[in-house]
């Protein structure tokens, strides 16, 4: 066991038993291991919170909680799965692989990496401390749309200033990946050699220092407005509710291509190797990426068809967002052509990448029939809803990170995982999953409104299929961990190329990838 | 242990990441329960903020002694650049969520609360006589905070856009200098930048004294005085900021950090000012002048 004090030694880990390496780590690899770990257990937080609102949901009528708990468990439930999870294990497996992909020694600015990290279990102890308060969490929905959001209780300002401390967390992790990208790649790795998910984190990088700022005004806004007495959004004063909708939006859709673009990247690397094809219209696979962020900026307010804009904004905003199907388009088409006439072999990323592009494409189908602006209407916070951006999240961000970690745990703790356990949770995750999100869209289009604890008769049946539903994914995700945990710790030794025919550097290391890799930078064909 | 002539530095662990993450949870805790009301919130906020000049001069006091020590190789000066110029575009977008809703209020939440276009019918019932004119009468149907008089762009507001851009030019001035080895002129062209930018604070405390006192123009003040005094005291909130950065530029300079063709911490708090000094500028036609 290496007993190396902190400072002194360049080139070992201390041992992983030691506080003071997690602390105090300007290691990208650790400091990706810790993003991932935390998204983890926030995986496991924002899941409990997702049961209680299934279990509530079995049958009609109030059983279990009472509505201002629901409500508050439903809001909760989005932040932590999306600035706890989603965001986190992005940058996490950016940390671990950015520099390995293009031959950097580390990230480009390791202390502030640090940072980006330990801020997380600050704000998100903040954030869940709210649950204990008077008037309880925050239930007024993730939108924190005022005037509800202002009646919250003594949870408004934790809940208002650690969104500005994740903030803060995501900027300076952002800002990392750019400068990285940007200035550690390796000479001969032009841009356009860049592997994807390289491109992809570009781009979501970008999109993050654009918007998380106008969600940290945003937000002021609501704090200032609920203490110090301005007029933002209220109509007496001269300010507007649906200002707040704009400027939220105005974040929140670029921030839905941050929760998926690395997905794509994600997936745009483990087809090529299971197809044993290099990755078909890799310059598109780019464009698209590039055309899909900057659509992203002119779309927001499909979000809120119903609030009462002019008839120009609602067909503005209408058939820009039908506009993304292009590049999104393009993108699944390339996919499946990299599949075309491929030597394919089914292992479980490959499985999880697969489950990807059938199920975002579902997801991705029922978002263009709610950017219709007229039937909109009808949709408009209905489970609809709900399940649409579920099948673009779960079977999507969440089946793409999956996905990764089976792709590059070999190459992290140098041990395959089980195959058979593998596939077995595939298989779970994939019908359990469906069960619970496909029945949302039938209640949704018969009219079942989301955020409500209660729900009339008609709905029951696929309401019990949907809580049976989640109660098996979420079981499915303990044999996830199990996996991992076992593969950590033993298993069938990796060879450093892990997968036949895997094309990047990070195949060229050994497994376990050394604690320091690619010092000298390596040589780029 | 040496670095080799030409490797990126990656530094060994560091503290304090993780001494800011306590230092900046006890500020933001502090805060809120100063919001919600508790006797002890607001110390709790101060010790916080103690602790993060703490944490602030401890690590940029470790980059500045690893970057005199020579760690620091060309690279590792194109990554601090990149870094900087993506915070202050992460700034701008911040100012932008405040100037988009300057924008908003005046050309869609005003004119629909007098009745314009689809806000006939809510305007005849609700606010039936209510116009709202910009800037004289825009604190909406409410009249929240009353009667007051705006803040016109001929007085303080003029002579502090002069001080900003003179401020821009004495900085601009400094840096020849420093690149053409004139210590001398260096000094004294960054001690006026900081200096200018004290005045011009002191002249937006004096302009705030004015609306406070006899213009009746408060943070109340409806949209006008929200948009007014949030726009204002972001930037001044930076302003200061960025005379505090240059200031200890200006120290560094004294005590001979930086060569000609070395000094991208004088360069970064240039470019920080002259975001400062540009967001001025949008202020001062959006908010004062039309």
């Amino acid at each position: 066991m290496s007993t190396v004090a902190a400072g002194d030694h360049h080139d070992h880990p201390e041992s992983p038993y030691s506080i003071k390496r997690w602390l105090f780590t300007t290691n990208h690899k650790d400091i990706g291991t810790l993003y991932l770990w935390f998204a983890f257990i926030m995986f496991l937080i924002g899941g409990v919170m997702a049961l209680v609102i299934r279990t509530e949901l079995f049958q009609p009528g109030l059983q279990f909680v009472d509505p201002q708990f629901f409500n508050s468990m439903t809001t909760m439930h989005a932040i932590m799965m999306i600035f706890g999870v989603v965001m986190p294990a992005f940058t996490g497996l950016a940390n671990w692989l950015i520099p390995m992909m293009i031959g950097a020694p580390d990230m480009a600015l390791p202390r502030m990496n640090n940072w980006s990290f330990w801020i997380l279990p600050f704000a998100f102890a903040m954030m869940l401390s709210t649950l204990f308060m008077d008037g309880g969490g925050p239930a007024g929905g993730w939108t924190l749309y005022p005037p509800l959001t202002l009646q919250t209780g003594d949870a408004l300002p934790f809940v208002i200033l650690s969104m500005h401390f994740m903030g803060l967390s995501s900027i300076m992790g952002a800002i990392n990946v750019v400068a990285t990208v940007l200035n550690m790649r390796a000479p001969g790795m032009t841009l356009m050699k860049m592997p994807l998910f390289v491109w992809t984190w570009l781009i979501t990088a970008y999109l993050l220092i654009a918007v998380m700022p106008v969600l940290a005004g945003g937000i002021t806004m609501l704090l200032t407005d609920k203490y110090f007495g301005t007029s933002f959004f209220n109509a007496a004063g001269g300010g507007d509710p649906v200002m707040f909708q704009h400027i939220f939006w105005f974040f929140g859709h670029p921030e839905v291509y941050i929760l998926i673009l690395p997905s794509f990247g994600v997936v745009s690397s483990i087809i090529p190797t299971f197809a044993r094809k290099p990755l078909f219209g890799y310059a598109s696979m780019v464009y698209a990426t590039g055309a899909i962020a900057f659509l992203s900026f002119i779309v927001w307010a499909h979000h809120m068809f119903t609030v009462g804009m002019p008839l120009a904004g609602e067909l503005f905003f209408m058939f820009a967002t039908m506009l993304i199907a292009v590049p999104t388009g393009v993108k699944v088409f390339n996919w499946i052509a990299t599949m075309w006439r491929g030597s394919m072999t089914f292992e479980t990323p490959m499985l999880f990448a697969l489950g990807f592009i059938v199920m975002f494409s579902i997801g991705g189908f029922s978002g263009l029939m709610l950017a219709l602006a007229p039937v909109d209407f009808q949709y408009h916070d209905t489970y609809f809803v709900v399940a649409h951006f579920h099948y673009v999240l779960v079977p999507g961000s969440i089946f793409a990170i999956i996905a990764a970690v089976y792709y590059w745990l070999p190459k992290w703790c140098g041990n395959m995982y089980s195959e058979g356990l593998g596939k077995t949770h595939f298989w779970l995750s994939t019908i359990f999953v469906n069960l619970t999100f496909f029945p949302m869209h039938f209640v949704g289009l018969a009219g079942m409104p989301r955020r409500i604890p209660d729900y009339a008769l008609q709905f029951s049946d696929y309401n019990m299929m949907a809580t049976i539903g989640a109660f098996g994914f979420g079981l499915s995700q303990l044999l996830f961990l199990v996996l991992v945990i076992k593969a950590i710790r033993s298993g069938k030794k990796a060879t450093s190329q892990v997968w036949e025919d895997a094309e990047g550097l990070e195949w060229t290391l050994p497994s376990p990838a050394p604690y320091h890799s690619f010092s000298t930078p390596p040589a780029i064909k | 242990m040496a670095q080799a002539e030409n490797s990126y530095y990656v530094p060994h662990g560091s503290h304090w990441p993780i001494f800011g993450s306590v230092a900046v949870c006890t500020l933001l805790v502090g805060m809120a329960n100063y919001l919600n009301g508790t006797s002890w919130g607001g110390n709790m906020a101060l010790v916080g903020f103690g602790l993060l000049v703490i944490m602030l001069f401890g690590w940029f006091g470790t980059v500045v002694k690893e970057s005199r020590a020579g760690l620091y190789n060309a690279q590792v000066d194109v990554s601090f650049r990149w870094g900087m110029f993506w915070f202050i575009f992460s700034e701008v977008m911040f100012f932008a969520a405040f100037f988009g809703a300057l924008f908003y209020a005046r050309n869609y939440s005003l004119p629909w609360l007098s009745g314009e276009g689809s806000g006939a019918i809510t305007n005849m019932f609700l606010y039936e006589g209510f116009e709202a004119s910009w800037p004289s009468a825009a604190n909406g149907p409410g009249n929240v905070g009353g009667e007051y008089k705006p803040m016109g762009a001929w007085g303080l507001p003029a002579i502090n856009t002069a001080l900003l851009l003179s401020s821009g030019v004495t900085l601009t001035w400094a840096h020849h200098a420093l690149k053409a080895g004139h210590r001398a002129q260096l000094i004294i062209g960054l001690f006026l930048t900081v200096a200018l930018g004290a005045i011009f604070m002191a002249c937006q405390v004096l302009e705030y004294k004015e609306a406070y006192e006899h213009y009746g123009l408060t943070l109340g003040s409806g949209i006008y005085g929200t948009t007014f005094f949030m726009l204002t005291g972001f930037h001044g909130f930076h302003v200061t900021i960025g005379a505090i950065i240059l200031a200890v530029i200006l120290f560094r300079c004294m005590s001979g950090h930086f060569s000609s063709d070395n000094h991208f911490a004088f360069e970064a708090a240039a470019w920080y000012w002259h975001f400062v000094d540009v967001v001025w500028l949008g202020l001062f036609v959006f908010v004062y002048l039309v």
